[in-house]
């Protein structure tokens, strides 16, 4: 059976965390390497690098770090953050990374997904959507796209816009509620049921998690297939392994973690 | 010497990376003389299977794998590296693989999200090297919408159930597939490569 992913989110700048994370005192706390090597070893499905650089060099320290991941870390993973341009596609995938998360660029030019699932194919183009809430329309709830990191209303409903990222190739969606961000209070748990009812990839529920019974909620109810979370492991309020204890206690399948002799 | 055959599609220094972690160099190249002098040769591929053939046969490398295989030097295809083993595939038209083994390559039926991405579990169908200290059951890093349909029974090597139950590694003699990523499932992949390294002859 398909277990249901845990992935925790890095958020990386420059090349360091941004959030502060409590090690112990030998490891190095701002070191996404050594964090994505913690999490690989606690159990975690995926990994996800939320890069925010704004630098002109950020390129080279994208590929740097994801070259080193691959090096280290033998679990799939993400970068997302500023992908802007094909050759930022290239960069990342060819790096070793297995998927490109693409956001705002998509938004304003579409074909950059087209082209991105055209030479790596749909399942290393990640379409991101950061969504709003705005009302309802008969009885069911809307949702607006926006870009920049929120700042940027597009005026596009997102579930119009999740069925052509579909179409143009994105071969997974991660759906980030702007209203749940940062709340731990849960998942919009509408959101992802919307949007996994109506188009055929995997979802990424992401925005809100404050613990195991919420991405329990948004796994079950939610149909999501994936849950992320950033702050919860950051911070250690939780460990991956609680969450998959907490998960499998409820009947969710979730991979065990294994050691065998190499 | 392993060798990585590069056929023009994403990414192989994670497989390369793999094969170092458990001790074993490998040299990725897209030269046929390489295949040729090869002793063990793996064919890592993600992406569309025509576009994988095209690819290799513009490379002159088709030939090179054929004869290798044929000549009985282990193989390991993994992800399309596993489909291109089979008849044909009808993925995004109709297009002829290596033949090695008999069977097609098909789509996912309607009503399972594809593509397939995520951690699955393996049964297996039959004992080999390659499977030497891996679990019943254990889980791998699955990314695909196609998957592979052998005719001859004993050339599925281990099975796995997504809306079906298909075939998720398979092998005949020396010649392997696999449909998952080895070097992206942690230690029971890495095992994997190191089996193949060390045991598959």
């Amino acid at each position: 059976m398909l277990a249901k992913r845990i992935i925790p989110c890095l958020d990386v700048k420059n090349g360091r965390n941004v959030r502060g994370v409590k090690f112990s005192a030998d490891r190095d706390a701002g070191d996404p390497v050594e964090l994505a090597r913690r999490y690989d070893e606690e159990g975690a499905d995926e990994l996800v690098f939320y890069d925010i650089t704004a630098s002109a060099e950020r390129r080279d320290i994208v590929a740097d770090l994801v070259r080193q991941v691959s090096e280290q870390v033998f679990i799939p993973f993400t970068v997302g953050g500023g992908v802007r341009t094909f050759e930022d596609i290239c960069t990342i995938i060819e790096g070793g990374a297995e998927k490109a998360s693409i956001n705002s660029a998509a938004v304003r030019s579409p074909e950059l997904i087209t082209r991105g699932a055209g030479r790596f194919g749909t399942q290393a183009i990640v379409g991101s959507i950061d969504a709003v809430r705005r009302g309802e329309s008969s009885g069911k709830p809307e949702w607006e796209v926006m870009i920049d990191g929120g700042r940027t209303a597009t005026g596009r409903n997102a579930l119009a816009w999740a069925l052509e990222l579909v179409d143009r190739g994105a071969g997974e969606l991660v759906l980030n509620s702007i209203d749940a961000d940062g709340t731990r209070e849960g998942y919009d748990i509408e959101l992802n049921r919307a949007v996994a009812d109506l188009v055929d990839v995997p979802i990424v529920a992401s925005g809100g998690s404050g613990g195991p019974e919420h991405m329990y909620q948004v796994l079950h109810e939610g149909k999501a297939s994936a849950a992320l979370a950033a702050s919860i492991f950051h911070y250690r309020h939780y460990s991956i392994p609680e969450v998959k204890a907490y998960l499998a206690s409820r009947g969710v399948c979730v991979r065990p973690r294994v050691r065998v002799d190499l | 010497m392993i060798v990585i055959v590069d056929c023009g599609m994403g990414n192989l220094r994670s497989v390369q990376k793999g094969f170092e972690r458990v001790g074993h160099a490998a040299a990725i190249t897209d030269r046929p003389e390489d295949v040729n002098r090869a002793g063990r040769v793996v064919l890592p591929g993600v992406g569309a299977f025509g576009d994988a053939m095209v690819n290799l046969k513009a490379a002159g490398l088709i030939e090179p794998l054929r004869d290798s295989i044929a000549s009985g030097r282990p193989f390991l295809g993994i992800c399309v590296g596993l489909q291109l083993l089979f008849t044909e595939s009808n993925e995004m038209g109709r297009h002829r693989g290596f033949g090695v083994l008999p069977g097609s390559v098909r789509r996912f039926p309607v009503g399972v999200r594809v593509p397939q991405i995520g951690w699955n579990q393996i049964r297996i169908q039959r004992q080999t090297p390659l499977l030497a200290g891996i679990p019943d059951r254990s889980f791998f890093y699955f990314v695909h919408s196609y998957y592979a349909d052998p005719e001859v029974d004993t050339d599925r090597v281990a099975t796995t159930d997504y809306a079906l139950d298909y075939t998720s590694i398979a092998g005949r003699g020396a010649a392997y597939g696999i449909q998952f990523h080895p070097e992206k499932s942690q230690e029971l992949g890495l095992r994997i490569l190191k089996n193949f390294a060390e045991r598959v002859c």
